[in-house]
């Protein structure tokens, strides 16, 4: 048989290596900021763009796009080629790959810290970059797909089902959760609207989880833990129960992230049956991962890349066993909105994410630069600072959720709230969020000797760019089967079969949830008192998702009487948000809930609020949002957003979008004499006034601040339904 | 509300089938996997599972 000769591009896994270092640094830096914003909420005081709201989208997207994206393609770069015995398809693509990618993250560098997001969690960019994130994602698959046909390795090896499924599924996700209408050029409203789009949301941030953070990652365990232990897996037939009862089952769970809320039941359910049942593929692979390690335990004591894959593992197998148990719904009642969620993502990205890329890096820079790790004490260091750092991030941020849950949900005898002052439950855990952030510091510094090491080692090795293999050419084979071929043998060896087959699979689950969800649109019980937002109210509505208001304050009253006794009566009801495009019910309750927050303050007080939360409110964790009192609202694009609103289904008139301008000027003219029942705002704005009279500056009237747009907004939340007249209907519906 | 979804789905001609089809494929598929998972000749799944294993020097010798 022929044998060819042929060169492995190292070069692509090369940067995509660096890039993972660089933005993983980034990513939990700016993790690290936000863990002391808890301790100290004014840290970047006035500085809008490096506000809380505004940076956490831009953490958890370095993190999970930028870092982990990039340690992804570093690994399938390499054990792609490795597994099929052959070049990367196209030099071309792979840095269209490459460049594209650094370019999206770059855009969402600098968009998210300015406020432009869509605010749905983990695809927080907006339109131009999403589009953008499906070229460069079109074009790994073509790169990868075109590997797989040029190969000289008959069976594709289990890991590239993994890489398969990653690249098909992410695709349908990120395209069916993007669908906006553009309002210009930075800015788009979501096609659906409330429940609809927290269901396709929760759908889309669930499996972004699973096949962008959980998928492509096993198939790097399937080929890096074997590869570094040099033993075979410990057992492939498990492999491949594993793959296609995960990729089965996964895509059915994401309504677990809306227990409790206002989508409907049967979906509920539905998300913690698949999610109960997702429990026996996670640990099957978990299971077999740390089983390859058998007999090779001693090479665990002495090969620090190893450890880091050990801890990875077990990471990976708490999170999918807390996973299951999050989704009971008596256990997600405790869990939901709490510490609790975060402590589980970090176990989930700093051990399973983070620790698999640490040990893959320090496995393959020696390879690529045919050298030896510069040194396996400081690897070591790093292993267990890391490991340190995880523990004592996570452990306090359980604590932390327990103490919410059981504050928040504690009642005195007489039926009255034992902390029915919100800020008693925040003090409570503060010394948590000391600990979360000391934890957070250890992780940072792991990494940061991690990039020490790298950097010498590469510095003493020479980098083999394209490394020189030899192998025989495939032989053709028939396309059918061969005679005692088994049918799975058969579909091993044929890729574009396979890649269908896992289409399908994860096709039937997206179907069958979603499509009923958005078929029953007209049947979302309506209730009649339930309008559009005035056109103020939606300016301000925009300033909210601007802000990233969402990271911290929910919009989901659940039917405990624990919630509807503190947050105003009322549980949230389907109906209530129809008109929400998009949803903001949040997964975070940092501060409290604000469904119903309407017309329980004055207008002053929201005001003052803004202006210094710790003046009303002593104690908040809160930031200043003083810019909002300082700029002027933008109100040229209020006509085009609210006919933007029309094409999706809110039933605005002509007439209402022709006196819009009119409109915003009556409702902010109102609030503006609302604030003058505040002597202190009376006088120093005057004064202000006054000020700038005398010198001829320019002057914004308080009417046309964007804080007036703001407080219209937050005195309508949760008011629809609290209508004299609407409150029959609404107990008509609740009873359905 | 349940009502509201329940009376939806009834418009959908015999939508009673729908669950019984899924558990079918459900079934079928996993039952078929299990059955060629647990009856795949030995030799084969050795030869797959050591892909990663082999070393790029030795390429020349596999005869696949």
């Amino acid at each position: 048989m022929e044998v060819q000769q042929f060169y492995y591009d190292n070069k692509i896994v090369k940067k995509f290596i660096y890039a993972t270092l660089f933005w993983g640094v980034i990513g939990f830096t700016v993790g690290l900021l936000l863990a002391f914003m808890f301790i100290f909420p004014n840290l970047t005081d006035g500085i809008s763009w490096l506000s809380f709201g505004r940076l956490r989208p831009l953490h958890t997207n370095a993190v999970i796009f930028a870092f982990v994206g990039n340690a992804m393609f570093a690994g399938i770069y390499y054990s792609l080629q490795r597994l099929l015995k052959a070049r990367m398809y196209s030099d071309w693509l792979s840095n269209i790959n490459f460049w594209g990618w650094q370019f999206i993250i770059v855009a969402a560098a600098i968009t998210l810290p300015l406020g432009f997001t869509s605010s749905k969690e983990y695809a927080e960019l907006e339109w131009p970059i999403d589009i953008a994130i499906a070229v460069v994602w079109v074009a790994f698959g073509i790169n990868m797909i075109g590997t797989i046909l040029r190969r000289r390795q008959r069976h594709l090896y289990v890991a590239i089902w993994f890489y398969i499924a990653t690249f098909v599924t992410v695709a349908v996700l990120h395209i069916f959760n993007s669908l906006a209408l553009p309002v210009d050029f930075l800015k788009s409203y979501s096609v659906y609207a409330g429940v609809q789009d927290a269901l396709v949301q929760w759908w889309y941030g669930h499996n972004a989880v699973a096949f962008f953070l959980t998928t492509p990652f096993l198939g790097l365990m399937y080929y890096y833990v074997p590869k570094i232990a040099n033993r075979p897996v410990y057992s492939y037939r498990l492999s491949i129960i594993h793959f296609w009862s995960l990729i089965f089952i996964y895509i059915w769970a994401g309504p677990h992230h809306l227990l409790y809320t206002a989508l409907p039941g049967w979906a509920q359910s539905l998300g913690v049956a698949f999610s109960i049942m997702l429990i026996m593929p996670s640990w099957g692979g978990m299971i077999n991962g740390l089983l390859t390690l058998r007999g090779a335990w001693d090479k665990v004591r002495t090969d620090p890349t190893l450890k880091f894959m050990v801890v990875a593992i077990t990471g990976y197998g708490m999170a999918t066993f807390e996973g299951p148990m999050l989704s009971l719904k008596n256990v997600n009642a405790i869990a939901h909105f709490t510490d609790w969620v975060i402590a589980h993502v970090h176990v989930g990205a700093l051990a399973w994410n983070g620790f698999l890329t640490f040990g893959m890096i320090y496995w393959l820079i020696p390879k690529i630069f045919k050298t030896k790790l510069f040194s396996t004490g400081l690897a070591n260091f790093h292993f267990w600072i890391g490991t340190l750092g995880i523990i004592i991030y996570t452990l306090p941020m359980y604590v932390a959720g327990f103490v919410q849950a059981s504050m928040w949900k504690q009642f005195n005898p007489d039926g009255t709230l034992v902390y029915g002052n919100f800020m008693d439950t925040v003090m409570a855990i503060m010394p948590m969020y000391w600990m979360r952030a000391i934890g957070g510091t250890l992780y940072l510094a792991g990494a940061v000797i991690m990039l020490y090491n790298i950097y010498k080692t590469v510095k003493q090795g020479t980098a083999v760019t394209d490394e020189l293999a030899e192998a025989p050419a495939l032989e053709r084979v028939s396309s059918g089967r061969v005679k005692g071929e088994g049918y799975h043998h058969w579909l091993e060896r044929k890729p574009v079969q396979l890649t269908l087959f896992a289409t399908i699979a994860i096709l039937i689950g997206g179907i069958v949830q979603i499509v009923p969800t958005l078929v029953v649109k007209s049947n979302i019980p309506t209730i009649t008192s339930v309008h559009p937002y005035t056109p103020l109210e939606l300016e301000g509505r925009d300033l909210y998702i601007r802000e990233g208001c969402v990271g911290c304050h929910s919009q989901m009253v659940r039917p405990f009487r624990s919630e509807t006794e503190r947050y105003g009566g009322e549980y949230a009801k389907a109906g209530e948000f129809v008109y929400d495009h998009p949803f903001l019910w949040g997964s975070k309750r940092t501060g409290p809930d604000l469904l119903r927050v309407g017309g329980k303050y004055s207008d002053s007080w929201h005001f003052n609020h803004f202006y210094d939360p710790q003046s009303t409110s002593p104690g908040s964790i809160m930031p200043s949002y003083r810019w909002l009192i300082n700029n002027e609202l933008d109100k040229s694009k209020t006509e085009r957003k609210m006919e933007v609103m029309v094409s999706l289904g809110v039933p605005y008139t002509e007439e209402d979008i022709a006196r819009a301008q009119q409109w915003m000027l009556e409702q902010g003219e109102e609030i503006e004499r609302n604030l003058y029942n505040d002597p202190e705002f009376a006088r120093i704005y005057e004064a202000e006034k006054q000020y700038a009279l005398e010198n001829g500056l320019e002057f914004t009237e308080m009417r046309n601040r964007e804080v007036v747009a703001m407080i219209a907004y937050m005195q309508r939340l949760g008011t629809d339904i609290r209508i004299k007249d609407g409150d029959e209907e609404v107990s008509l519906n609740q009873n359905e | 509300m349940l009502k509201y979804i329940k009376g939806h789905m009834d418009s959908i001609q015999d939508i009673e089938i729908f669950p019984i089809i899924s558990i079918l494929i459900f079934f079928t598929f996993f039952t078929a996997l299990i059955i060629w998972v647990v009856t795949a000749k030995k030799k084969y799944i050795e030869e797959v599972s050591n892909i990663p294993l082999e070393k790029e020097e030795e390429e020349n010798n596999l005869n696949l």
